[in-house]
């Protein structure tokens, strides 16, 4: 799906999710923006639900199944649905799943949404998109800027599936190789894939408090000037939960490709609990 | 090499009574979950790798064992399947494939089905919020599950900063983001 930079753009379905429409916004511009860029014209689904979030699966597998399948049901013919939250996206193709092999679940999905399911909708994380993009020519053309800066890529739960779910896509190295084209440095460091806490964030945050402070400790420790996410929830467990005396800023993965392009704004930045701007400036990065 | 002291020592959880066997529990779990747990072979991958195991009573390899037994009550009420987050950092090492927050979840509901009292109360007050406001506006809404999660356990006070740091950077929206087929999703709710 690369796209030529003047042609007209490609259309495909788009599932913000609910952390992407509300506490991270800036996460949904600057992905919308990169995109447009890109010649990727993001189509919201009309009237899109929440996937269910860690809760519906948590205590009830049955409401968990249903509103992922009508996310699913109204996502047009033809065309990818791209995703930008890993855990909706594991939601989705969860439930794909269970259509693909369960004839009792075809037939509720039938049910309730009035339509036989698409066994031909391909459900796909923007990092899919990202990766297939020719970085260096970009680069080369002008088209976008390098960016210096040292990062720690940090994944969270992203990489890991349930088996039956591991044949699907693998996201291993993609902020690296990306951001990596775009002139950033990546460090080695041991929390790139230690779990966020989700959820216990808000009834035990006397688990997720010292646990989060290591994984920005750690980061700092190895060298990096700040840290990647590459899921809105991680992001905002990162920053909220932190107490350390003066943790390194955190982007969102999207935020750092719409800078190379020149098109990021102010008012991401200032939208951040762990300010990134006094990096930015000094690195010349000022949006 | 000499083994450590925390090696050897049993797990926390309470005596297990080997008269309580009840295999029908056992296939009922492996039914809901979707997974075989009886392929596990106790290697503790899953255990050494589960980043919130210390504050579990069983470690997780030790509920894939109850399962396995079908020791019912201890499966239903240890507080290990309300700590799991369903990361699955234990289930893509697990040898065996087993995926074992899908076991995790299958206990939760039977908890929940069988009236076990809840050892976590909090985490389950905030399951429960997020699928009020979703039931509600077909998707969430921080804010109100925040406030009525806080009401809830009369204690508004605790993470007022946070809360307020969080809508001083304008993260908390005042109003919801709702769907307009509200219809289709009571439809998802309706027992
Ligand atoms: S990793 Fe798998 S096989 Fe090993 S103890 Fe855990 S569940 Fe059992
Ligand atoms: S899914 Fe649950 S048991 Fe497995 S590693 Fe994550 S928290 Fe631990």
């Amino acid at each position: 799906m690369t796209a030529a930079g003047r042609a007209a753009p490609i259309e495909v379905s788009y599932f913000p999710g609910c952390s992407l429409a509300t506490t991270a916004k800036e996460n949904n511009q600057s992905l919308i923006e990169s995109c447009a860029r890109l010649g990727i014209r993001l189509v919201e689904i009309p009237d899109w639900n929440c996937c269910g979030s860690s809760s519906a699966h948590s205590i009830d597998h049955r409401i968990a199944f249903d509103l992922a399948c009508r996310n699913l049901a109204l996502a047009p013919a033809g065309r990818p649905l791209v995703t930008a939250c890993p855990s909706c996206t594991l939601r989705l193709k969860h439930a794909q799943h269970l259509l693909r092999h369960d004839a009792g679940a075809r037939g509720r999905y039938e049910t309730l949404w009035g339509r036989p399911y698409d066994p031909d909708l391909h459900v796909r994380h923007f990092f899919g998109l990202m990766v297939e993009i020719d970085w260096r020519s970009r680069i080369g053309n002008g088209d976008v800027v390098p960016l210096d800066l040292t990062f720690a890529p940090y994944y969270g739960c992203m990489l890991n599936r349930p088996a039956a779910l591991r044949p699907s896509t693998d996201h291993h190295g993609v902020m690296e190789r990306v951001l990596g084209d775009l002139g950033m440095r990546s460090v080695l460091w041991a929390s790139s894939t230690q779990c966020c806490g989700t959820f216990l964030t808000v009834a035990r945050p006397d688990i997720v408090t010292p646990k989060v402070n290591a994984i920005l400790q750690n980061a700092a420790d190895s060298g990096a000037e700040c840290v990647v996410t590459a899921c809105a929830m991680c992001h905002m467990n990162l920053e909220v939960r932190c107490t350390l005396k003066a943790p390194i800023p955190i982007f969102h993965f999207s935020e750092l490709i719409a800078l190379a392009f020149g098109s990021a704004r102010r008012d991401w930045f200032s939208r951040h609990l762990i300010d990134p701007r006094p990096l930015l400036s000094r690195k010349g990065l000022a949006a | 090499m000499e083994r450590s002291e925390a090696a050897m020592t049993p797990p926390k959880g309470p005596p297990i009574r080997l008269s309580a066997l009840d295999p029908q529990f056992s296939r009922e779990i492996k039914r809901l979950a979707g997974t075989d747990f009886h392929a596990c072979l106790q290697c503790r991958s899953c255990s050494g790798g589960c980043p919130f195991s210390d504050h579990m009573d069983y470690m997780p390899n030790g509920v894939m064992r109850l399962v396995q037994l079908g020791l019912k009550q201890e499966a239903l009420s240890c507080n290990t399947i309300w700590i799991c987050v369903g990361c699955h950092t234990c289930s893509i090492q697990c040898p065996m494939a087993i995926d074992i927050p899908g076991v995790m979840d299958a206990l939760r509901e039977r908890a929940l089905a069988e009236r076990v009292a809840v050892i976590e109360p909090d985490i389950l007050a905030f399951h429960r919020e997020v699928l009020h406001s979703i039931a509600r506006y077909g998707r969430t809404h921080k804010l109100e599950i925040m406030l009525r999660y806080k009401l809830k356990r009369r204690d508004l006070f605790s993470d007022l900063d946070v809360g307020l740091r969080m809508l001083a950077k304008r993260k908390l929206d005042l109003t919801p983001s709702r769907i307009e087929q509200i219809a289709e999703i009571q439809k998802v709710f309706r027992p």
